[in-house]
């Protein structure tokens, strides 16, 4: 551990979201990060699935993309947006089944040697911390097989990383919390 | 619908000692060193988590460039009345009016600037604006409990809003909430990213409450209670409160440790 001043700022501890967020966090537009007409727009949508298999109502799902030359977009107003821009981020919650939806672009790579992929992140009663996760496209299965972490993921967990195309421009991509397929998530060394 | 959140046989004595025994399990575990600053996410006495955690360790990623910058909010997206929860409709909300104001850093002590500061609550009588919330008390037409702040050059924000009352919850028999505000931040880096409660001091709840008890380390806890402070405080007009909040992520990209194969 470094000596400087490691006590001086503390982090803040996570809480839950708890279950009576559905009036405040999401928003009009929220899940169309790119306007579902734009010729470039794909859908990400899948379920939140927990321990039991059912679906998770009270949880919403974050995404954070880069573009489609693999830049993180600096484009200003991320909720108040006009129907032509793209600034990347976008939120979902789930409805009653559990199931999101997204419409947005699929990213370009970020780095050499790396494969395209939607940062995920996932909140609900219960999560006591968010949940880190990223989905990659099924059809890059080339920039997948050289990917540095799916290649470091065990073979038998790969696929939860891989949002599975089941239509024209169309992604499935379920998030599963716990048990038989559970999602790999990540940690970013916040884990403290 | 939610069998596993409601246990209302399970009493408040049975979580008690749950909580001290788990609590009891992480201070041993951790062997007096550093206990976690963020809760468990398979703490039991919540009930909800039992389902709803990853068994699996969680895979130690790189955070590639958009993990490492946040969306660009800014003051487009926030109109400076939705920092006052108070003059959202017609008349004035029930309660007592409270200000909140603090600042949101890094872990190097650094402003986090022009970010998203979302922000919602009960009433001052414990009750959500939410269709699901079905506590028998009353819903005030003068107040949502929504609010939005965009970050100050020097990480501010100041809050108007109502103290929320303590509500029950059904996790176990005679389950209440301290009383708390939610906020949800942004950092500098999406690995930032924080969803938490502000709590307020003295509340005889904290000691009950299997979720604030979720944090083990009782200074990690008390980073959630707002200080009063007598300065932010409006003659004839509001109680003031200070939480200051800071946001940790990884300063620098992360190296594969060279045994890692072999892990």
């Amino acid at each position: 551990m470094p000596e400087q001043s490691e006590h001086e700022y503390l982090q803040t501890p996570s809480q839950t979201v708890g279950p009576f967020f559905g009036y405040a966090l999401p928003y009009a537009g929220g899940p169309d990060v790119r306007a579902p007409w734009q010729p470039d727009a794909v859908r990400l949508h899948g379920r939140v699935l927990d321990g039991a298999g059912e679906g998770v109502p009270d949880a919403f799902v974050e995404i954070w993309g880069a573009d489609a030359t693999g830049r993180p977009s600096t484009e200003l107003g991320s909720f108040d947006r006009d129907q032509h821009g793209f600034a990347g981020f976008g939120r979902s919650a789930a409805d009653r089944a559990g199931n999101y939806s997204f419409t947005t672009i699929k990213p370009g790579a970020m780095r050499e040697g790396s494969a395209p992929y939607l940062l995920v992140a996932v909140f609900g009663r219960g999560i006591l911390q968010h949940l880190f996760t990223r989905a990659y496209f099924g059809d890059e299965a080339e920039a997948n097989a050289s990917d540095p972490l799916l290649g470091r993921i065990d073979e038998g967990r790969r696929d939860t990383l891989i949002a599975v195309p089941d239509a024209e421009r169309s992604y499935r991509f379920d998030i599963v919390l716990q048990g038989e397929g559970e999602t790999v998530f990540l940690d970013y060394g916040t884990e403290i | 619908m939610h069998p596993v959140a409601n246990q209302p046989d399970l009493t408040q004595g049975e979580i008690d000692d749950e909580i001290a025994e788990r609590t009891a399990a992480e201070r041993e575990a951790a062997a007096g060193g550093a206990l976690p600053s963020h809760p468990r996410r398979d703490f039991r006495p919540y009930r909800s988590t039992t389902l709803r955690h990853p068994t699996h360790e969680l895979v130690r990623a790189d955070p590639e460039e958009i993990e490492l910058v946040s969306p660009a909010f800014g003051h487009t997206d926030v109109a400076p009345e939705e920092a006052d929860m108070t003059i959202q409709h017609s008349g004035e909300p029930q309660g007592e009016r409270i200000i909140v104001t603090g600042r949101i850093l890094d872990g190097d002590g650094r402003p986090v600037r022009n970010q998203l500061v979302e922000i919602w609550q009960a009433n001052a009588a414990g009750r959500y604006v939410h269709k699901r919330d079905q506590h028998p008390a009353p819903l005030d037409p003068n107040f949502t409990g929504v609010g939005r702040i965009i970050t100050g050059d020097d990480g501010s924000y100041r809050l108007t809003t109502i103290k929320p009352g303590p509500y029950p919850w059904k996790n176990h028999r005679n389950a209440w909430r301290p009383a708390h505000i939610h906020f949800s931040f942004f950092g500098s880096a999406f690995t930032q990213r924080l969803i938490t409660q502000m709590y307020f001091p003295g509340d005889p709840l904290f000691g009950l409450d299997p979720i604030y008890q979720s944090i083990v380390d009782p200074a990690a806890r008390d980073r959630l209670v707002a200080g009063y402070d007598h300065d932010v405080s409006e003659p004839e007009w509001a109680l003031g409160y200070r939480w200051d909040v800071v946001l940790t992520g990884p300063k620098s990209t992360w190296m594969e440790p060279e045994d890692a194969d072999h892990a």
